[in-house]
């Protein structure tokens, strides 16, 4: 049964839950480098701020791109949320992120250009992986629907560790940390000095480090679906991935693209093809 | 309650400086200092930031780059000139090839003295520049400001 109840829930509640993780995140980053940090509301302040700032463009088509980033991750989560169809919401996710991309390509600034590009090859990384979870997960359930999976009491992790393993490794791409934050990055001025958001002024810049805070919540919503059986264990689960996406950013410098695509993708065929095989060979077929 | 002063995103460009001052500000981004505790973020671009610190002075080489720069970031904007030879060109003033200070091309708001300038005092600049900061959004969103900047489009 869908409930469009909670995706408006998550459309009203994502941002401040995605904010404080954002918060929380480059507070535990600080204090991993011992520094004492940002105050816990610094991405609202950072977020307020842009909004007062003048929106410098170079053409107008950006205003429409950052726009569509934010309205379609939106659709994404909320279908998420509201128990739609997995395979519909990551459509609609890969769609937001087209728009990000184009409106980096719309700019023609070298800068943006090699964001734009390295952009798409972090989709093409991570998009395999996505997939496949969403076929485990239909392969142990015998169905798409957020709806039905969430209700679900089998322990999908036990059944799917291979695809979950592959999944925490695309999560670090999606997030953007190091070593995969190629497409841009607070660390890398001298190469690509922003990246795909170069271009991107005060309240564009506001509207997609919004469309990133929803980003966080549904990555992290995803994570729970592989311990839905459970609520205690699944958030105990989400507090670790992300505790352990922050340790891998902090310890690992930034790779190249090749080795990006090569990794995720060896990875997604090691270890989530093989969890697959493996599940349909035991379970006789597709129970469906 | 704004925004603006609670996180001042700055972009530093070294014009002819002789690396002291930029060391120093450097310094600033450090555990020892960590300016991030005031929200503080070097950006390394134009478009993000809202505060410009400059080290050295202008020359013939540089000239149009710092007036490029500035002219890409976003309003409302500051610039904070560290170090001597940012305020009047130094020691350096007399060189042949030295225009002077950085107000020979750009507005300067505030000028952080001291050769090389301190992490402190340059925290201190920094500080100093977002009240600046805080009156130019002022003024940018008063009926006349916004009628010149949509002139100002136009041209």
């Amino acid at each position: 049964m869908m409930s469009p109840v909670y995706g408006l829930i998550y459309i009203l509640l994502a941002p401040i839950a995605g904010g404080l993780v954002a918060g929380i995140d480059r507070k535990i980053t600080a204090r991993m480098q011992g520094r004492v940090g940002p105050p816990l509301l610094q991405p609202f302040y950072d977020v307020g701020k842009l909004f007062e700032k003048e929106n410098l463009v170079v053409t107008r088509s950006q205003d429409l791109y950052a726009l569509c980033y934010l309205v379609f991750m939106l659709v994404a989560g909320a279908l998420f949320f509201a128990g739609g169809d997995l395979l519909l919401v990551i459509f609609a996710f890969t769609l937001s992120h087209i728009f990000l991309v184009l409106g980096a390509y719309a700019s023609s600034s070298p800068y943006s250009f090699i964001g734009a590009e390295r952009e798409l090859i972090q989709i093409i990384a991570y998009e395999p992986m996505i997939i496949l979870s969403a076929v485990g997960m239909y392969m142990v359930t015998a169905s798409f629907f957020v709806s039905d999976i969430v209700v679900s009491s089998i322990p999908i992790v036990l059944y799917l560790p291979g695809v979950f393993i592959g999944f925490l490794m695309v999560l670090t791409i999606k997030l953007r940390k190091s070593p995969f934050d190629l497409s841009t990055s607070h660390h890398a001025h001298q190469e690509i000095v922003k990246g795909v958001t170069t271009e991107f002024t005060g309240p564009n810049l506001g509207k997609i480090e919004i469309a990133h805070w929803y980003e966080y919540v549904f990555l992290l919503g995803f994570i729970f679906l592989f311990f839905a059986f459970s609520i205690p264990i699944a958030l105990l689960a989400i507090a670790v991935a992300y505790l352990l996406e922050i340790l891998i950013d902090n310890t690992f410098s930034r790779v190249k693209w090749q080795f990006t695509l090569r990794s995720a993708w060896i990875i997604a065929g090691m270890l989530g093809l093989i969890n697959l095989a493996v599940l349909y060979y035991l379970s006789g077929g597709l129970q469906a | 309650m704004t925004y603006l002063k609670r996180s001042p995103w700055i972009i530093h460009y070294d014009a002819s400086s002789c690396n002291g001052c930029d060391i120093e500000v450097l310094a600033c981004l450090t555990p020892m200092y960590d300016v991030e505790r005031f929200g503080i973020v070097n950006t390394g671009n134009p478009k993000h930031a809202d505060i410009f610190v400059v080290t050295g002075s202008i020359n013939e080489q540089n000239r149009e780059v710092v007036k490029n720069i500035y002219e890409q970031m976003p309003d409302p904007k500051v610039v904070v000139a560290v170090g001597i030879c940012a305020a009047s060109g130094g020691v350096f003033r007399e060189c042949y090839n030295v225009t002077g200070g950085i107000d020979k091309i750009i507005p300067v708001d505030v000028y952080v003295p001291g050769c090389a300038a301190r992490p402190e005092s340059i925290i201190d600049g920094i500080v100093k520049s977002l009240s600046i900061l805080e009156e130019k959004r002022t003024k940018m969103n008063t009926p006349a400001a916004k009628k010149d900047a949509l002139g100002g489009g136009i041209q």
